[in-house]
């Protein structure tokens, strides 16, 4: 597929996306976790899709940096807010939303964190991008659209005047 | 003063003293430690970001507080904790003080917390472990608390917010105190509008002047228009020395009160490092008043130090990948 750059091609991922999720979990009083930052981004707009009303509490959100596995190599991330679970999480059916699929590493962590709070009866992966390098034998349920991308390119989502993809050299988004 | 608590890159290597630390490092620490906070309100109170480090609670000095909340900040980020207390140790069967710290690093240590009744130990300590290895200081005699300072300072910031416009009265024992010191240096360095000093010219430094806090010897005035109020234990030895009267004289003169109280603002926050004399410098109503805020310094004191930990540990981890 190609790269979904503009607003408005995001926009009917999202939008396809949402209606899965209406699909396949509408029935379940769903529970939506976005992953900080560009995860929580995308959950809101799915959120803006479905209505205030399809989930059953506000969104919360995770900052997965005390979950990371490279602490030892790299050590303290930048700051971001704190994760936030504003309801139990014990037997409910979570939505759990990052902005970009890669490694699977993420989402290894967010997992570990969210059974740190209770235990789910179900956690479904929906993400805006999943691209070529999965490392761990995690996938995403949802995706808005799959990419093929060279190991030396990163992707990366701004938050700009609407919702945008970004490809760069490797390493120069860690500059940042 | 230490040079070595910070890495080339500025990072927080050892944790050892305020002193000359700049404030946006303050500033992180108190930032990192709210992070740290919420953990805290979690069913499961753990995050695994040092699972696999060890670290050693080193007390060379008696404490309860500062330990156990090191030790639970420990926890919390799932390193493994070992508390090594003087009395049961081997440094009483004759061992020098070094000969136990190599054993103990022998053990692959990657942090020691430090407390101990001699001034400069923790920086003692610092100077002769290996590379790898973090101290931080829990008390070292009279000279620094950095971690009891930085826990004042988160404390103050959650009910004051703004630091410049604040004017904050330490009162008691300024001169024998590592708190005191430690939090004149982090008032400093965070720009608080004024710091004052209230006790008898017995107990307060003499240079305290130059350091550009103001110095008073009674509470009406001293108390004025004070936003944050902090008092200090009156180590009961200093009557030893000839230094007061006695206790009933003091808390008559330095006691803080209810009536005390009055002459600062009314939203003032009455601070205390613990362990409190009840009675001594302050009374049961204030200690356990509605403007009292002990027992949240007592919570904030782990968020931070989970924070300062964590920081140092981390900046471990980038010195080796420089390597």
């Amino acid at each position: 597929m190609t790269m979904p750059k503009t607003s408005a091609e995001i926009q009917s991922l999202l939008e396809e996306m949402a209606e899965t999720i209406r699909e396949e979990l509408a029935d379940k009083d769903p529970l939506l976790v976005g992953i900080h930052t560009g995860g929580v981004w995308v959950a809101k707009a799915l959120q803006n899709i479905l209505g205030e009303d399809f989930f059953d509490a506000p969104l919360g959100t995770l900052n997965i940096a005390y979950y990371r596995d490279d602490f030892t190599r790299i050590g303290m991330h930048p700051q971001v807010s704190p994760s936030d679970l504003p309801f139990e999480v014990d037997n409910r059916h979570l939505v759990l939303v990052d902005d970009i699929f890669y490694s699977g590493r993420t989402t290894r962590a967010a997992l570990n964190e969210i059974f740190d709070y209770g235990r789910p009866s179900s956690v479904t992966l929906a993400v805006l991008i999943e691209r070529n390098g999965r490392e761990l034998p995690i996938r995403p349920d949802i995706v808005g659209a799959s990419v093929i991308l060279p190991r030396n390119q990163q992707l990366k989502l701004r938050n700009k005047d609407g919702l945008q993809l970004e490809i760069r050299a490797a390493g120069a988004l860690n500059a940042e | 003063m230490p040079s070595n608590q910070l890495t080339e890159s500025g990072q927080l290597r050892h944790f050892l003293t305020i002193e000359g630390l700049k404030r946006p490092l303050l500033t992180e620490i108190m930032d990192r430690a709210e992070q740290f906070s919420g953990i805290s309100h979690r069913q499961v109170k753990k995050v695994p970001l040092l699972r696999g480090k060890t670290i050693i609670n080193l007390f060379f000095e008696n404490s309860t507080r500062t330990r156990s909340t090191f030790e639970l900040a420990a926890k919390r980020l799932s390193a493994d904790v070992m508390n090594f207390n003087i009395n049961t140790s081997a440094t009483s069967k004759g061992e020098s003080l070094l000969d136990t710290l190599h054993n103990l690093e022998a053990m692959h240590t990657d942090m020691f917390v430090v407390r101990h009744d001699q001034s400069g130990a923790a920086e003692f300590i610092a100077q002769h472990v290996a590379p790898h290895v973090s101290v931080i200081n829990a008390g070292d005699g009279c000279h620094a608390h950095p971690t009891q300072a930085m826990l004042d300072m988160f404390t103050i910031r959650r009910h004051k917010q703004d630091f410049a416009n604040l004017r904050v009265a330490i009162i008691g024992d300024i001169l024998h105190s590592r708190v005191a010191r430690s939090q004149i240096q982090a008032l400093a360095t965070l720009g608080v509008g004024e710091i004052r000093v209230i006790g008898p010219q017995t107990l307060l430094p003499r240079e305290s002047q130059t350091l550009g806090v103001h110095v008073y010897h009674d509470m009406a005035s001293g108390l004025e228009g004070v936003d944050v109020v902090i008092t200090l234990r009156l180590q009961l030895e200093r009557m030893q020395g000839a230094l007061l009267p006695s206790a009933r004289e003091y808390f008559r003169c330095y006691g803080l009160t209810e009536e005390k109280l009055k002459y600062a603002k009314p939203d003032a926050i009455v601070m205390h490092p613990g362990p409190i004399n009840r009675g001594v410098e302050i009374a049961s109503s204030v200690a356990d008043g509605p403007q009292s805020v002990i027992l949240e310094q007592v919570t904030h004191g782990i968020a931070i130090r989970m924070a300062v930990m964590s920081m140092a540990l981390a900046s471990q981890s980038e010195q080796a990948e420089i390597e």
